[in-house]
């Protein structure tokens, strides 16, 4: 489903954030990138989502080049990725509805879907009585459950979740990561990265363990080593 | 689908305008500021071109003749100037009539009108006063006089002076054209330069309102959101604070060209603003709004392109 092969990212002062990193995700896996902060962890979720180019290899997201798709098409990509981030990114003048129905309007599903889902979702993260909260009147928390809603509202192939405890407190730490397994079990294939031991540990799923740009592990029920 | 499309567009800017209001009140105030300077200058063009007008209007060229000219030459000489493209008017003043203008315009001057008693005998010829259509076209009327005075050699010229070759009529007549000339340019000049920086000013403005939602933009392309359903909002919300600013120009002009209307109408060549105003309202709203709401749609196009590049 997803294949990085050979990918290099260095930037023009020389640092390099990824080297020579090549590994496959098979849907339905719930697959973790760990490392330290600077690691790569995130230029490699930039690359998944056309965020950035690799300065060699390539990235294939159901054997398309995601870097040959035109910036006209990338949206298209991203409506098949649904993101998750750790800052939550939400759209601070929209309400938690307007938030989640802003992804399903920019692709394209009709009103009545939108009136339908949207509710559901939120209720599927326990948000059913925030509905029309504005981002700030939202705890941290709350703020990344919309996110999730947000991100899965579309039914997307793939979650890609970077660092998304990282602003979260070990109880909601642990809702978000439980929200997370749930989508999974559902059939929905999941990215995260993160550096909280805990949260590896505990999901006994697949680890790929980051150093300085470069795969140094690969563990198919790893723990966090580092 | 298409329909639906533009309903969210139109919703989402409508939505974003109102939540933004501190944003939108500035835009709008800037600019106001803005399409205030595009009336002014409006205003100050009609104002101008009405005042210099009048100048041109005063510039003539005045034909003499000999006290002896005999009438039906003279309007002969009339009509054929009539006849000519460059002329716009020709006024014939008989010896008597320039008689009772002379008396009429020293009638302060006891000396000068005993001097006139003294003679016994109207001492002035006729007089044609010439205008032309434009200051520049004088030369060539003179020119035309000038043939007639010397083609007329079966008898005596009846053209006794023509005032254009006094050397101090025609340096009048060509510092007025060098004055309204440069009047003119000087205006364009300051109108391009004015309305260049307040359009220079508006679009910044525009510009930082988006830059202050550029982290927004960039969620939207990562939640998949295409270039135009992104960039189409910012569009309308551009498009209401030229709508918003274009109205409230519009209803200043109106006290501000009453209150100037008067003024107006007594200093530069006749012209009330305030009639002017109302009887060129449709002109006046189209250029008003139509500029707010294309400086409003092309500032946040171009704003926007720079954060779609993701």
């Amino acid at each position: 489903m997803i294949y990085f092969d050979r990918v290099s990212k260095i930037y023009a002062d020389n640092s390099v954030a990824l080297e020579d990193v090549s590994f496959s995700v098979e849907p339905g896996e719930f697959i973790s990138v760990v490392g330290h902060s600077g690691a790569g962890k995130t230029t490699l979720v930039k690359m998944l989502l056309a965020e950035e180019r690799p300065t060699t290899g390539s990235v294939f997201f159901e054997s398309i080049n995601v870097h040959e798709i035109p910036l006209s098409k990338v949206c298209d990509l991203r409506r098949k990725i649904g993101t998750v981030f750790q800052d939550f990114r939400l759209l601070p003048n929209k309400t938690a509805y307007e938030n989640i129905a802003f992804a399903m309007e920019a692709a394209g599903r009709a009103e009545a879907e939108i009136r339908s889902d949207v509710p559901h979702v939120l209720e599927l993260v326990d948000l059913g009585d925030k509905i029309n909260n504005f981002p700030h009147e939202l705890s941290g928390g709350e703020q990344q459950r919309v996110a999730i809603a947000r991100a899965i509202v579309n039914q997307p192939d793939v979650i890609v979740a970077d660092e998304p405890t990282g602003n979260l407190d070990p109880v909601n730490t642990f809702e978000v990561v439980q929200i997370l397994k749930k989508i999974n079990d559902l059939g929905t294939t999941i990215l995260l990265t993160t550096h909280n031991k805990g949260v590896i540990d505990n999901l006994k799923k697949r680890v790929i363990t980051m150093d300085r740009g470069k795969v140094i592990r690969d563990d198919k029920e790893g723990k966090y080593i580092l | 689908m298409k329909w639906l499309t533009a309903k969210r567009i139109f919703r989402a800017g409508v939505l974003s305008f109102s939540r933004n209001a501190f944003v939108s009140f500035a835009s709008i105030l800037v600019m106001t500021v803005t399409l205030f300077t595009v009336g002014i200058t409006l205003f100050a063009g009609v104002i101008l071109g009405s005042a210099l007008q009048e100048l041109r209007n005063k510039a003539d060229v005045n034909v003499y003749f000999t006290q002896d000219a005999p009438e039906d030459r003279m309007l002969e000489l009339k009509a054929s100037l009539e006849a000519l493209p460059e002329v716009s008017k020709v006024e014939y003043l008989s010896r008597e009539e320039a008689l009772a203008q002379f008396r009429e315009r020293h009638k302060n001057d006891q000396l000068t009108l005993s001097a006139l008693d003294e003679l016994g005998s109207n001492p002035l010829g006729a007089v044609l006063n010439v205008k032309a259509k434009d200051i520049s076209q004088y030369e060539s009327i003179a020119a035309f006089l000038k043939d007639q005075q010397s083609a007329s050699t079966g008898g005596a010229s009846i053209i006794d002076k023509i005032n254009f070759y006094d050397a101090q009529h025609r340096a009048a007549l060509e510092r007025l054209q060098y004055i309204t000339n440069s009047a003119k340019v000087l205006t364009e000049w300051i109108v391009a330069i004015l309305i260049l920086t307040t359009l220079a000013i508006s679009f910044n403005t525009l510009r930082l309102a988006i830059y202050s939602s550029r982290d927004e933009i960039q969620v939207m392309r990562l939640v998949g959101a295409g270039s135009f359903y992104i960039r189409a909002p910012f569009m309308v919300e551009g498009v209401l604070y030229g709508l918003v600013a274009g109205l409230i120009t519009l209803l200043i002009f109106y006290p501000l060209t009453w209150w100037l209307g008067g003024a107006t109408g007594n200093f530069f060549g006749g012209v009330n603003i305030f009639t002017y105003y109302l009887n060129h309202f449709f002109y006046f709203f189209l250029i008003i709004i139509g500029t707010g709401v294309l400086l409003g749609a092309t500032a946040s196009f171009l704003a926007v392109r720079r954060y779609l590049k993701i």
